[in-house]
């Protein structure tokens, strides 16, 4: 039930994102979603992409140092206290929530949610066993 | 292997007799045939005569960098130019070059020497030897050349740079000693990762490496990624060039001052105080074989102490522990004395941190800032923000701790600090003082 997610050092520096984005256009790699966490010399890039093994490669060619990371993908109910409701699971069971961050597409009616847990079997069990849906990793990549 | 067994394990009451005797030798010739040492002695009121012992030594004035500039190009030789066989010189990169030559009895001893170190290091007339070293008007690559033919092993001039032509060579060629600086010993092997070659899958076993300080952290570093066993070899043009000192395999302890041809002394470098065995300072030499380009008590500006214990290997030289810094790159920030080689000492401490880093020093207000580059290597990097501060923070402690100056440590993407071929680029100073 996870997903694998890729994450990327980079300087502060104007144009670096810029430059990750040509690469991973140049290499045909779709991003499916991404989030950038920040201080004022670096930032963590994570993506969640359709083809793991070319973005890895092409962005370690660039000189990049790449990371992988499993992460789980969580269907939101789109409506006030969606995602409130599955946080508050989580909280009640004392799962932490290291960050998370939004996918573009929908699954049908439903947002997708990308989850970095600490504990992540814990957490995919607990999901599960309230009925969140969670979605398969091959899934998540061609959404 | 111990080349020289005659004179590299003589005793030392035999050998001391031999230095005092070369030495009043050279002082002799220096004082007739240089006006800037003649010059020297008349103006402390004293001739080669009152020399009579080891320890009058320090009566003589020292020689140093300025000096040699002072006197550039050739007015330190103490032969006339038809003499010179061979002409090098320092790169000048921190002013004019240092310009040094030598005769064919001086290129038949530093080859001699060299074979001696090769030797040291592990190498045997058996050996192919892949010498990384820039040959030119640097004495680094033509002087391990010489000293390996000497030794009669089988050397590849391949010289530095086109590092992924080198690789392909030490693929093909099967080299079993690899010569290079310790920094560009590492660049080869990221070089060799990135184009899927394994140093196990190679034939090297032992890399004598130089021309650079380097920590004994970074030589497990090496020794590891390059799959042999590496030792330090010391020396420096002014003195003859590489081959004045070398660590034996046997030991990996300090490096053995070739004495037969080399006077140590270590000094206070303010003061000029000769400090006894075992105290750390400024390194000084004075040749004693020397023909065209002899240098009296000439100030390295290397730091380090002299170690006179009985060494396993059975060498009598007194060895001189590893160069720890420069007095010229060492930074005095607000009032603390930092070598870059302490911060590199740091940094490979900590598991999994890479020994890439720079120094940036700025004033800021009047006030000395240091910032630490460090690469961020796949070891280390993580994807949450929080454990990358962590490390920030740690290595900022650290190096609080151990030198006792504060730093803002700045993690950086590989290969963004800049990585010569030669020699690393480690410090930047940016102050205007």
């Amino acid at each position: 039930m996870r997903a694998e997610q890729i994450s990327v050092f980079l300087e502060n520096k104007a144009g670096r994102l810029a430059e990750v984005t040509a690469i991973l256009a140049e290499a045909n790699v779709n991003i499916r979603a991404l989030a950038l966490a920040d201080t004022s010399d670096f930032g963590v890039l994570r993506l969640i992409v359709n083809d793991n093994a070319t973005a890895v490669a092409a962005l370690k060619n660039q000189g990049f140092t790449v990371g992988k990371t499993d992460v789980v993908a969580v269907e939101v109910e789109d409506k006030p206290g969606g995602l409130h409701r599955i946080l508050d699971i989580l909280h009640q069971a004392g799962i932490n929530v290291e960050y998370m961050y939004a996918f573009v597409t929908q699954s049908g009616n439903n947002a997708i949610m990308i989850f970095r847990f600490e504990s992540i079997d814990e957490a995919v069990k607990l999901l599960e066993a309230n009925n969140v849906k969670v979605i398969n990793g091959s899934e998540v990549y061609t959404l | 292997m111990i080349l020289d067994i005659g004179f590299e394990t003589m005793p030392r009451e035999d050998l001391e007799a031999i230095i005092l005797r070369r030495l009043k030798a050279t002082l002799e010739r220096i004082y007739a045939n240089v006006p800037f040492y003649r010059k020297q002695f008349e103006e402390n009121n004293i001739t080669p005569d009152d020399i009579q012992s080891l320890e009058d030594l320090k009566r003589i004035p020292f020689t140093t960098k300025e000096d040699l500039r002072d006197n550039y190009p050739f007015g330190m030789f103490s032969v006339p130019m038809n003499n010179v066989v061979r002409i090098h010189a320092s790169s000048g990169t921190t002013g004019q070059p240092t310009v040094v030559g030598y005769t064919a009895r001086d290129v038949s001893t530093w080859a001699d020497l060299m074979a001696r170190s090769l030797a040291a290091g592990g190498a045997t007339r058996e050996d192919i030897i892949h010498n990384a070293y820039g040959y030119g008007l640097f004495t680094g690559g033509l002087g391990i050349h010489y000293g390996a033919e000497k030794l009669g092993a089988s050397v590849i001039p391949v010289s530095g740079g086109n590092t992924k032509r080198q690789i392909v060579i030490m693929k093909d060629f099967g080299p079993t000693i690899l010569t290079a600086t310790p920094s560009y010993a590492l660049h080869l092997s990221e070089i060799a990762d990135d184009m899927g070659v394994s140093f196990e899958n190679l034939k090297f076993k032992y890399g004598i490496f130089g021309a650079e300080p380097w920590s004994e952290n970074m030589r497990e570093d090496i020794e590891q990624k390059l799959q042999l066993t590496a030792v330090d070899i010391y020396g420096l043009s002014e003195v003859i060039g590489p081959g004045v000192a070398i660590e034996c395999y046997e030991a990996k302890k300090g490096l053995h001052i070739f004495e037969d041809h080399f006077i140590p002394e270590i000094i206070d470098p303010p003061t000029g105080d000769v400090l006894p065995y075992g105290e750390t300072g400024e390194l000084v030499f004075t040749t004693i074989t020397k023909e065209a380009f002899p240098v009296i008590r000439y100030r390295t500006r290397d730091i380090t102490s002299l170690n006179p214990e009985p060494c396993k290997c059975g060498r009598t030289h007194v060895r001189m522990n590893r160069v720890s810094g420069r007095t010229d790159d060492m930074l005095i920030i607000r009032g603390v004395n930092v070598f870059p080689s302490q911060i590199e000492s740091v940094l490979m401490e900590m598991d999994d941190v890479e020994p890439h880093y720079q120094l940036v020093v700025d004033r800021e207000d009047k006030l000395d800032t240091l910032t630490v580059k460090v690469e961020v290597g796949e070891r280390i990097f993580s994807d949450e923000v929080k454990h990358l501060q962590d490390l920030e923070r740690k290595i900022a402690k650290n190096i609080k701790d151990y030198l006792g100056v504060s730093a803002k440590v700045l993690l950086a993407e590989p290969k963004s600090i800049a990585r010569s071929e030669g020699k690393a680029v480690r410090v930047i100073d940016n102050r205007k003082i």
